[in-house]
């Protein structure tokens, strides 16, 4: 069978994922610019196909507990918001990798700080990667930059959180969220039984058999001994995620003489960039990583051997840097370039970034 | 081929929606297409534009400096992204409510009269499939109209697939236009 493509945007294709990937329910809150989502799933109606529970709760925060819930029985369960409504998340965030349950949470980003604009950003690359609520826990992120990897992270944060009992995160933003593109959708994975279910979490709270002990999930441990213990159990899974899980994209590295690093929507931007450039004779090329958290930071020193310099270019004052730099350990020049607020810079900024920054710098 | 163009206007005109119908023509025509709109309050009232790429190739960036196509719907996006044409690039702007001309002399620029066209046809909604056929016919990439009317009805919810001879006619009226 031909595969259908389609076209649709970012948001819209996320609904259809979730769908298609076999989720149990989505429970969420509108907020621009990633009601889309929600408004996809009311119109396709998946309570009525596959049975998928689709759910406005009445805030962010009731809807994190809904997903905090519904992954404690273990079902697929997700919900989706941008950056001020993902701030009201963190506390049951952290209660569900505490747990250590699965979950998928989509943050389309926009400006902040505060309630800020709804026009892209990525100013939440720290809230993602570097904690967001409280306790050291981590998430998986994942950072689409387009429409297509919307779709396919929709799939892969799934297994990637039921695999390692991690919440997973899809850090989006405005531009991936809103533009349309070509995307071609997976076909239908049929929601787990709940024996499947019972099979594939033996942890979870599915009521209790005769004959074996009852499960209780919760991240309360007053006992300190057995609460490091837990988080050492964590912090295991979290090296095993490390060791398996960092995924990046090169384009055009090896020959350059310079390195951009961005990640989601702008690198798309900074690809265009390199366009720009090597018509003027500079060789640059890009490394995207792909998982935020974790990061890949072998693969950027490896990239950065025998360059001359690296940008970095976020949506941002300066977030994705620090890890780029920590895995450099300064070996070479390190820059930042990006606009805030919501503005996007263009292919032609970047460039003209690029040269003042670090071209003329070493000349 | 490589098509990048930006259409703007005013919320309302049917900007984003022409865009969309543009960008699925493209995509029946087995092309690689983007579309990028500004989106938010722009869309109540102030100016609204959206960026619609075609491409025979992969597309890296959906937000662009320049373009080989401009379509300007009002003053302010003919002030706006006029500068922004590339070199031996086309110009399209609706002349009705513009009071100050373009200047620039390296590119092709198509003043049209589409509001008015639009009024012989007797349907305001048509505007802007009146402007997507004066896009259609000076774009140097040809696209088939049998994938515009494909294009149309993937863009248009079913209830609504009897309008579609109407922007067809629409869209032979924007054509004559240039």
């Amino acid at each position: 069978m031909k595969e259908e493509v389609r076209l649709m945007k970012g948001n819209e294709a996320v609904a259809h994922a979730a769908i298609l990937y076999g989720c149990d329910g989505y429970f969420g809150y509108p907020i621009t610019p990633q009601s889309e989502v929600l408004e996809t799933l009311e119109d396709l109606m998946p309570w009525e196909t596959t049975g998928m529970v689709v759910l406005q709760a009445e805030s962010e925060v009731a809807a994190i507990n809904m997903v905090y819930g519904g992954a404690a029985t273990g079902k697929a369960v997700m919900t989706s918001s941008s950056s001020p409504g993902i701030s009201l998340k963190q506390e049951g965030i952290s209660y569900i990798a505490g747990s250590e349950l699965p979950a998928l949470i989509l943050n389309v980003m926009r400006g902040g700080p505060g309630l800020g604009t709804i026009q892209p950003s990525q100013a939440d690359y720290f809230q993602a990667t570097k904690g967001g609520g409280h306790g050291d826990y981590h998430l998986i992120v994942l950072s689409p930059s387009s429409v297509q990897e919307m779709v396919d992270f929709v799939g892969l944060g799934f297994d990637l959180s039921f695999k390692y009992r991690t919440p997973a995160m899809i850090l989006a933003d405005g531009i991936v969220g809103q533009m349309m593109e070509k995307v071609v959708l997976p076909p239908q994975r049929p929601r787990r039984t709940d024996e499947e279910i019972r099979k594939q979490c033996p942890w979870a709270v599915t009521g209790k058999k005769d004959g074996r002990k009852r499960n209780v999930i919760t991240s309360l441990e007053l006992e300190s001994a057995r609460m490091e213990v837990i988080n050492q159990r964590l912090q295991a899974t979290y090296r095993e995620i490390e060791k398996n899980e960092t995924r990046w994209e090169e384009i055009e590295v090896e020959d350059a003489d310079y390195l951009m690093v961005a990640f989601g929507s702008i690198a798309r931007i900074c690809a265009k960039a390199m366009e720009i450039a090597k018509e003027k004779g500079i060789k640059v090329g890009i490394l995207r990583p792909i998982t935020l958290w974790p990061f890949p930071k072998e693969a950027v020193e490896k990239a950065a051997q025998g360059k001359k310099g690296i940008l970095c270019v976020e949506l941002n004052a300066g977030q994705m840097i620090e890890d780029v730099r920590l895995a450099v350990h300064d070996r070479l020049p390190v820059e930042h370039y990006g606009r805030l607020g919501g503005i996007i810079p263009s292919p032609q900024e970047i460039v003209d970034a690029l040269e003042a920054k670090l071209i003329a710098e070493s000349k | 081929m490589k098509e990048e163009i930006i259409i703007a206007g005013f919320g309302g005109q049917g900007v984003l929606s022409m865009g969309k119908i543009l960008a699925y023509s493209g995509l029946m025509d087995d092309k690689e297409v983007t579309w990028m709109p500004s989106y938010g309050p722009e869309q109540r009232g102030g100016t609204a534009n959206v960026t619609v790429i075609l491409s025979d190739e992969r597309i890296s960036s959906p937000v662009l400096d320049t373009y080989d196509i401009v379509v300007a719907l009002n003053q302010q996006s003919l002030d706006k992204f006029s500068p922004r044409v590339k070199k031996g690039g086309i110009l399209i702007f609706d002349t009705s409510g513009i009071h100050k001309l373009p200047s620039r002399d390296d590119i092709n620029i198509f003043p049209i009269k589409a509001m008015e066209a639009t009024l012989e046809i007797g349907h305001p909604k048509a505007y802007n499939m009146v402007v997507m056929g004066a896009l259609l016919e000076a774009m140097p990439y040809k696209l088939p109209m049998e994938n515009v009317i494909k294009g149309l009805k993937k863009s248009l919810p079913e209830r609504h697939h009897a309008l579609i001879p109407l922007n067809q006619q629409a869209i032979e009226k924007g054509r004559t236009l240039l």
